[in-house]
């Protein structure tokens, strides 16, 4: 059996007094896609935070590919793309701008690839525009066309369905799916139930782990 | 990796232009603050002239903190921080082109405002090389020290006052030294040994404070 | 190098137990050293030449003073040691020694003060000493408000000790800018800071004072150490039953 890509080991999170979730242990092979569910308050955002290296734990820690988080920032930058409940796109900046930028940050992309990636989330046609002027579900578009770009293969998503109408939901369901069938891996966050599932799935739920 | 510098800083200041009145915010504020001691203490040119170089470098300070409040909110609200954090890149980099478009775009633009400013105080020709080099050796000072205290109160609903509170101690050497500057160019004394000191403060922020504020951000980002 | 003593540290269990023994000794110690140098100083050292009885509130101001530089040092290293080896314990002793400097800094400043009254005849003037304490004492108060406006406990004790290592590295220039300011424009006035040597049943109680304050802080700092430990570790068992023992003895 292969050894995870990611593992977390006893992890335990503790927030302002109030232990979030003790002991918690899962790892994450090839192909998977994890659901973490659970009620609010119960530590999903926390949880993927940890493991994308932008929080501390209190106890535990957590390994990619065998070695500590902490000790291979650049190595987990690279395998890693964090989408957060915002995705980091300016409303000053045109969608294409964004996307160069952030691009930047990880694997710097080209021009028709970013062009692309826009169309590909239906997007087409709005390229140059402030992404200010777009609505709540464009610009969540905006920072999910990083998936459709030469992407690392483990995704952190929290909460990617939010405010995206039925046809993107169907969209990067399969999308997500398709990305764990190719070996990659996604951690998602989302109150909804998932119409595609990759054979990999599974889910975690806090409420009763905890 | 100095790829990314230059695309950040790029990225920044056409942040910065597309939103020309939020420039022009700080500028505004070290006018009006310059205005108000006139009013304050009378209209005497002599007191105006030999209070004048506390007052330019008072204004300016006030005006440098008070722009900097914002500096990391946006990229905190918006998430572009996290992106960051999770960048391969080092924090400190990344900061440091951001803190410094930043600077070139109000910090600066203060620089040139001030000779206008100074001459209205009754500040003479000969003084405006040392005003405008002093400025120009203290403001990157007090931006980058201002970023540490912006890193460190970014996530707080209420940063501003805070931020004032956490900084304004620390920029006393820069006022002490830029104001000495200023008030030996006055009474025709040689300022090199102020503007030295003041050189050497900025090549210490320089180095130094970018860890500092990589540090707050990644504090504020992980709570 | 064997550094098990120093991961013992960071256990709370372990650093309650030991600081427990620790505390009567340092309260006792505080309490005899300032109280023989209190009288010492006060009734049996010897006047002061040029500035009489005055000079006595030395033995209040000189060792507020060490104590609030120095524990501002001690905050930045605990800070550090906490950023750096994550020492839960640094972050306790860097939040619960902050206010106990800021008083420090404050009697500093108000002994200052009424010492400046005879001696300058005002209550404030702005010389060197003074404002750079004034200064310090800001510097205080930015470490405990940071630490009171972010909510989240760990975030809290690592934005503090970030601000109070910035703080450490600017307090020698400061200083320095400080005290240059001071001579460019007041030249000669007369300075306390520049007696004469002072004679040794002068400055032998003044030692006893500064022991007995570090002791004093130290005992105070334990103790609201030993409290914020309690607070945090509360689910543990060994601190029910602590507080049970506690509890119970009261009644």
């Amino acid at each position: 059996m292969p050894s995870p890509f990611l593992e977390a080991l006893s992890l335990t999170c503790e927030r302002d007094w109030r232990v979030l979730f003790e002991g918690l242990d899962l790892e994450i092979r090839a192909g998977e896609m994890l659901q973490v569910s659970g009620p609010n308050g119960s530590g999903k955002t926390s949880l993927l935070r940890l493991l994308g290296g932008l929080m501390q734990p209190t106890q535990g820690e957590i390994r990619l590919n065998g070695k500590a988080l902490l000790a291979q920032r650049a190595e987990v930058a690279r395998n890693l793309l964090w989408i957060g409940h915002a995705a980091g796109i300016k409303g000053l900046l045109t969608a294409e701008e964004n996307l160069v930028w952030l691009c930047a940050l990880q694997r710097p992309s080209t021009r028709d690839a970013i062009w692309t990636a826009l169309d590909a989330v239906g997007l087409r046609g709005f390229e140059d525009v402030p992404c200010h002027t777009l609505s709540a579900g464009q610009q969540r578009r905006v920072g999910l066309a990083r998936l459709h770009l030469d992407a690392p293969p483990l995704w952190i998503l929290d909460e990617p369905f939010t405010a995206l109408d039925k046809l993107g939901v169907a969209q990067l369901e399969r999308h997500l799916a398709e990305h764990c069938e190719r070996g990659g891996m996604v951690v998602l966050t989302t109150h909804h139930t998932l119409g595609e599932r990759p054979a990999g799935y599974r889910e975690l739920d806090l409420g009763r782990a905890a | 990796m100095s790829n990314v510098f230059v695309l950040l800083f790029a990225r920044e200041a056409r942040l910065l232009c597309r939103r020309p009145a939020e420039l022009a915010n700080p500028l505004v504020f070290f006018a009006i603050v310059i205005a108000l001691f006139p009013l304050a203490v009378g209209p005497e040119t002599q007191l105006l002239q030999r209070i004048s170089p506390g007052l330019v470098w008072l204004a300016a300070l006030l005006a440098v903190l008070l722009s900097l409040d914002g500096l990391f909110r946006g990229d905190y609200e918006d998430g572009s921080l996290e992106q960051w954090v999770v960048s391969p890149h080092p924090l400190a980099l990344l900061v440091l082109a951001k803190v410094l478009a930043h600077w070139v775009f109000s910090g600066l633009a203060l620089v040139i405002l001030a000779p206008l400013l100074g001459l209205m105080l009754g500040l003479p020709g000969s003084a405006m090389p040392v005003l405008l080099l002093s400025l120009l050796l203290g403001t990157p000072v007090l931006s980058l020290l201002g970023a540490v205290g912006a890193a460190l109160t970014v996530g707080l609903k209420r940063g501003g006052l805070l931020l004032a509170l956490l900084i304004l101690p620390l920029y006393i050497p820069v006022l002490i030294l830029g104001s000495g500057a200023l008030q030996a160019a006055l009474q025709g004394l040689p300022a090199a040994g102020y503007l030295l000191w003041l050189a050497s403060l900025a090549a210490l922020a320089l180095t130094l404070t970018p860890f500092a504020i990589a540090a707050g951000l990644t504090i504020s980002v992980g709570e | 190098m064997n550094w098990t003593w120093f991961h013992k540290l960071g256990s709370p269990k372990w650093f309650y137990e030991i600081s427990g023994r620790w505390l009567p000794w340092l309260g006792w110690a505080a309490l005899v050293l300032i109280s023989v140098g209190l009288v010492w100083g006060l009734a049996f050292a010897p006047e002061d030449y040029q500035q009489g009885n005055s000079f006595r509130i030395i033995y209040i101001h000189v060792p507020s003073a060490f104590l609030a530089q120095s524990v501002y040092v001690m905050l930045a290293v605990a800070g550090l040691v906490g950023l750096v080896w994550k020492m839960k314990l640094a972050d306790v002793a860097l939040q619960q020694a902050a206010p106990i400097g800021a008083w420090m800094t404050c009697i500093a400043l108000l002994t200052g003060a009424v010492w400046g009254k005879p001696t300058w005849g005002s209550w404030w003037v702005w010389d060197a000493r003074l404002t750079s304490m004034l200064i310090l004492l800001f510097l205080y108060f930015g470490v405990i408000a940071l630490g009171h406006a972010i909510t989240n406990r760990d975030s809290a004790a690592k934005a503090c000790a970030v601000l109070a290592i910035v703080g450490v590295v600017n307090i020698p220039i400061i200083k320095y800018s400080v005290e240059w300011w001071n001579t460019l424009h007041q030249p000669a006035t007369f300075k306390v800071t520049e007696k004469p040597a002072m004679p040794v049943e002068m400055w032998l109680p003044l030692l006893v004072m500064v022991l007995g304050f570090y002791c004093f802080f130290a005992a105070v700092l334990l103790m609201r150490m030993r409290l914020e430990v309690l607070r945090r570790e509360s689910r543990a068992s060994w601190v029910r039953s602590e507080v049970r023992a506690l509890t119970e003895g009261e009644r």
